[in-house]
């Protein structure tokens, strides 16, 4: 393959294309699977079975789900505005899944001579004898998650319901102030690492110690702020059953629920993936097992503490949620940040 | 092949921005707003300006439209209630017509390729986007820097002011 495109080989447009296939079938199952694992292991914690009839303990329900979904009427609101109605679950959906594109999952492998680094975004360059990623990896992930609040706002907005508007009008509130501490949380990481590329991040924590032990406070705020943007209990104030029936997508049903459902749990996985990456050393751990089992192992330990938050603690008040974040969560992270400076410079 | 995806990126950039002042609807005009911006996003990408590519989705499209969005939202603009006056339409070609001749105007006497500065694409792959900007900000424009942040705070404390009389 002597080709050349834009300076680069073949081999490494090949390789883009297949571990963009793999990584989106693989964020797509565990999405499937999650929301049976959520059924399962809650319902265990309460000590109920979950589902156990489609298949060997219930384990055909994701796909049996999906099915019924699929063949839901479609109902559009007669009053809603049609176009953003349409594209509001597509806005939830996109950024949920593309934020994998600069997160590494592995060590550089090497095919027929060609040395392919486990990062979509992301070459070996043989001149420098380095692999090279988007040096702005993390600033690219807090756009995707500005970007996600669209999906909620326009659905809530769109399907001309009080409860959808409240819904998303709430929804979109939180993802505001939890964004804002989420990225002052990990401005802290960047003070360590004193770079914005997650393979530097990462190689980081492979030399010394993980961020999270570094920067324990910054880890803990970064998780619980997650939780609050991507709207996971115990903040999943926007679709509260008791006040809103089911907030921004009460009206929506079939294929356009199924989204707006996938875009939460790709959301979870993407920021167990960030959270994985920039605090657990990411894909590095003892050599008995290759790194992107350890990161899988990781991302998975994180997804099941979500589960183990929602099935634990109860919903918070509005007013309390909006406390918790301005009051509590922002200076927190702004005081982390200076004395990561005193402890960095002394 | 640059041209080309330039010469996309530019069709979508323009069809986007006739949209956001033809729509009928607000929340429409500011969808096609973001996309505009997701265009500029792209063109700094193209450039090699990676950290400007991902401080515009951040900061424009991603907390001054929502800002827009919300109050669109929360005032119910459906559709646009008041009509275009013909004075609106005179106005406006006016204000294109000059800013046309302007534009045209800067072209013709100035020259587009410019002096070379000291940032060479090399020393800027070497060293790092990111790293280059924090630089320039933290030593050459640190008055600037600090001014603006002074005039953030200000702004901050007036909007507290505004919104909370009695404390």
């Amino acid at each position: 393959m002597g080709y050349e495109i834009l300076g680069l080989p073949m081999a490494y447009y090949i390789a883009m294309v297949l571990k963009v296939l793999v990584v989106f079938v693989f964020v797509l199952l565990t999405v499937a699977y999650a929301t049976y694992a959520e059924r399962k292991i809650i319902g265990h914690m309460q000590v109920r079975l979950g589902p156990m009839r489609t298949g060997w303990h219930g384990l055909l329900q994701p796909i049996a789900d999906g099915v019924k979904l699929f063949f839901k009427e479609e109902i559009i609101p007669s009053q809603a505005d049609k176009f953003a109605f349409l594209i509001a679950p597509l806005i939830a959906l996109v950024p949920a899944f593309i934020g994998f594109a600069v997160i590494p999952f592995g060590e550089t492998i090497e095919v027929g001579g060609y040395k392919i680094p486990l990062q979509i975004a992301a070459y070996y360059d043989t001149a420098a004898g380095k692999v090279v990623d988007v040096n702005v990896g993390v600033l690219y992930i807090l756009a995707l998650a500005s970007v996600g609040v669209y999906g909620i706002v326009l659905a809530g907005w769109a399907s001309n319901s009080k409860y959808s508007l409240l819904g998303g009008l709430r929804s979109s509130a939180q993802m505001i102030s939890y964004e804002l501490a989420a990225g002052l949380a990990i401005v802290s990481v960047f003070m360590l690492s004193e770079s914005l590329s997650l393979q530097k991040i990462v190689a980081d924590q492979a030399n010394g110690a993980w961020y999270a032990f570094k920067q324990p406070v910054a880890f803990i705020l970064f998780f619980i702020c997650s939780l609050a943007e991507i709207n996971r209990t115990p903040f999943d104030l926007p679709e509260a059953e008791t006040e809103l029936v089911s907030g921004f997508c009460t009206e929506y049903s079939s294929m356009k629920y199924a989204m707006f459902f996938m875009a939460e749990y790709a959301n979870m996985v993407t920021v167990c993936a960030v959270t994985t990456t920039l605090f657990l050393g990411g894909w590095h751990g003892p050599g008995f097992l290759p790194g992107w089992v350890w990161f899988i192992a990781k991302v998975y330990f994180l997804i099941f503490t979500c589960m183990w938050i929602r099935a634990t603690y109860p919903r918070y008040r509005y007013d309390q949620l909006m406390r918790l974040g301005w009051k509590v969560f922002l200076p927190l992270t702004l005081l982390n940040i200076v004395a990561t400076g005193l402890f960095a410079s002394f | 092949m640059e041209t080309f995806f330039f010469m996309i990126v530019a069709a979508v950039a323009i069809l986007a921005s006739i949209l956001v002042i033809t729509c009928k609807n607000p929340i429409n005009s500011a969808l096609s707003l973001i996309l505009t911006f997701f265009c500029l996003a792209t063109f700094y990408v193209m450039l090699d300006a990676p950290f400007m590519a991902a401080i515009q989705v951040i900061v424009y499209a991603g907390a001054i439209m929502v800002l827009i969005v919300f109050v669109i939202m929360l005032l119910n603009l459906r559709t646009e209630t008041g009509r275009r006056t013909k004075h609106t339409v005179l106005i406006g070609s006016l204000v294109g017509i000059f800013s046309l001749i302007q534009l045209v105007y800067i072209f013709k006497h100035s020259s587009l390729t410019g002096s070379k500065g000291v940032l060479t694409p090399e020393l800027i792959h070497k060293v790092g986007n990111t790293e280059i900007i924090g630089k320039a900000l933290y030593t050459d424009f640190l008055l600037p820097f600090e001014l603006t942040s002074i005039l953030l705070l200000v702004a901050i404390i007036g909007a507290v002011i505004l919104t909370k009389k009695k404390i």
